[in-house]
């Protein structure tokens, strides 16, 4: 018996021994944002004199203090959650619409629709930017956070729709075709069945749309450039590092304002995160 | 009977009250995409062929002198090299470590797995302008973590200047870049071998095949068309690298990181005199060459598919 166990010790000794170089290179891994949460927590003095110590003497809150309220921090926070929020609410409901009846219904212009999706699946941001501010300029959305909401909500997600297309085609015909005997009409079926039924690819979608629109920095930084205070996280960070070259414990209680709510999420909803970005290979 | 039941023109007004909904359901894609997306892309072509300075000033149309120009500027075409450097080193370092990182991590045998997928990961979803703003701070040649660690391991006595000399910035950019997204190919290459059934392992191992020879006879060669979708994804994130770059160095020192991105947007968003029509053409060119790359994508797939299919 002892020897048995004894054995599957020494076979399991490799594994232990990967796993603890791989701890040790997670942790090197993660030591920037370590590094960062504890410089936040220092005075001005012991970031530069104690730079590798990961605890400081005495926790300095006054940097969130000065990031939140002298930086605007609290501020390009709100404005960050206000333009995620709705950019996501957005996107899933005309992602879920679009998905939905291009695969349900067959009406005159499908392969078109489907056509263009497809060929601006890969569109990358510097090459329509130009075009963009020009009409939102146009259109006086320029400078404003609904502006910044509609565009990003415009912008790609084609993905999201094919996921939903994809969703969609694989629900069975007669789940719907019992709803219309009883004289459900068509938004009763998407909004009553349809839609509950995509749970799963609502999740997924959410968390990219989520994901991409809270770590958006180009077309936040164009649409702010005359309207400091309607800047997000992102350009509020470096418009912070470009006036204050030297507050480092002010510039890492800032970049943990801002990125703590992404890191959050992450941890609590996991799987949607990896899921969701697995799904990109699978399908 | 159901004839009898519903008169045959009943069903016209159906499918006419259907084909409404249907145009109703698409409209705010049509909107939103048809402004933000589709526009904006055949605008381009169209502002390229102008000289327009700045969003106040009306465009006046001067032919295709913007791509004589473009093509005419060592500076583009060292911002087109850069781009290509960039995913020439950075792509092959991050598909195959993540590669073989997966493996190990994919064996149930592996303890903590859940844990260092998780902390692998973590970059993935930070916001990647911030990361880069810290990392200025992180690479600092005085004070930042790094130049100390290295200092302290005797290693670089006098600090190096990562980000500050020509030599190292577009190395630690990529450094940069690799640690960023090394989670999500990680990811990528970990749903891939999901795919692979856990009877086949358990037949190979009953048929006496050691660890290395599963893995070179069965996982790698199911791999394969994996391979060739994660490259090309790999491929098209390591073109758009602007926020990384613009928060990091700027382009800089010397125009030593200034990607193609950042070069479309120095004209036309960080001049003085900005050149919009100018800028556009530069897009235009970037937009056709990752068109090139979408269609390579296309004939890549359908390569493996029909390997598949033979096989």
């Amino acid at each position: 018996m002892t020897r048995t166990t004894w054995r599957g010790t020494l076979r399991r000794l490799p594994w232990w021994l990967a796993a603890a170089a791989l701890a040790i290179g997670c942790l090197i891994w993660i030591y920037p944002f370590l590094w960062m949460v504890a410089a936040s927590l220092k005075t001005s003095a012991e970031v530069f004199t104690k730079g590798l110590d990961l605890l400081p003497a005495d926790p300095a809150w006054e940097n969130y203090e000065r990031a939140w309220g002298e930086a605007q921090f609290g501020k390009y926070l709100l404005n960050t959650v206000i333009v995620t929020v709705a950019t996501v609410v957005v996107v899933v409901v005309r992602c879920a619409m679009a998905g939905y009846v291009i695969a349900r219904h067959d009406f005159r212009g499908r392969r078109i629709v489907m056509g263009v999706l497809v060929a601006t699946l890969f569109v990358p941001a510097g090459y329509t930017i130009i075009p963009l501010v020009d009409l939102a300029q146009r259109l006086g959305m320029l400078n404003s956070l609904t502006g910044m909401i509609l565009a990003m909500s415009g912008a790609a997600h084609v993905a999201a729709i094919l996921l939903y297309v994809g969703y969609f085609r694989g629900i069975p015909k007669e789940l719907t075709e019992s709803a219309l005997i009883d004289g459900a009409g068509f938004t009763t079926v998407f909004f009553r069945i349809m839609l509950p039924l995509a749970k799963p690819v609502t999740a997924t979608v959410t968390v990219l749309t989520f994901l991409s629109t809270w770590n958006a920095f180009f077309l936040p930084l164009v649409f702010t450039f005359s309207r400091p205070d309607l800047r997000t996280v992102s350009v509020g960070m470096l418009a912070f590092v470009g006036e204050n070259t030297t507050d480092w414990s002010g510039m890492a209680a800032a970049a943990t304002i801002s990125l703590l709510p992404v890191v959050a999420l992450f941890i609590a909803l996991q799987r949607y995160f990896v899921e969701g970005i697995a799904g990109a290979v699978k399908s | 009977m159901t004839v009898a039941l519903s008169p045959p023109g009943a069903r016209r007004p159906r499918a006419a009250r259907n084909t409404l909904f249907v145009w109703l359901f698409l409209t705010p894609t049509v909107l939103l995409y048809g402004a933000f997306t589709v526009y904006p892309i055949v605008g381009s072509y169209v502002y390229s062929l102008t000289d327009w300075n700045g969003f106040d000033a009306s465009p006046s149309f001067i032919g295709v002198a913007n791509y004589r120009e473009v093509l005419a500027d060592p500076m583009f075409w060292s911002s087109f090299r850069l781009t290509l450097t960039f995913m020439v080193v950075a792509v092959p370092i991050q598909v195959l470590a993540t590669l073989l990182l997966a493996i190990v991590l994919n064996s149930p045998r592996m303890p903590l797995r859940k844990l260092f997928r998780t902390a692998l990961f973590l970059p993935v979803v930070t916001t990647t302008a911030i990361v880069g703003v810290v990392m200025q701070f992180v690479f600092d040649p005085a004070s930042g973590p790094v130049n100390l660690a290295l200092r302290e391991l005797g290693l670089a006595p006098d600090g190096v200047d990562f980000l500050g000399q020509s030599s190292t910035a577009l190395g630690t950019a990529i450094g940069v870049y690799v640690w960023k997204w090394f989670g999500i190919t990680l990811v990528y290459w970990l749903a891939a071998l999901q795919t692979v059934p856990s009877e086949v392992y358990e037949a190979a191992r009953l048929d006496g095949a050691g660890a290395l020879n599963t893995l070179r006879y069965i996982t790698m060669p199911l791999l394969k068309p994996f391979l060739v979708i994660i490259t090309l994804l790999s491929i098209e994130a390591s073109l758009q690298v602007f926020d990384l770059v613009l928060t990091m160095t700027g382009g800089g020192p010397f125009y030593s990181t200034e990607v193609i991105e950042v070069y479309i947007y120095r004209w036309a968003f960080a001049a003085t005199i900005p050149r919009l029509g100018y800028a556009s053409a530069a897009a235009v060119l970037f937009g056709l060459f990752i068109c090139l790359v979408g269609l390579l994508q296309l004939l890549a797939i359908r390569a493996t598919r029909r390997a598949r299919g033979a096989a």
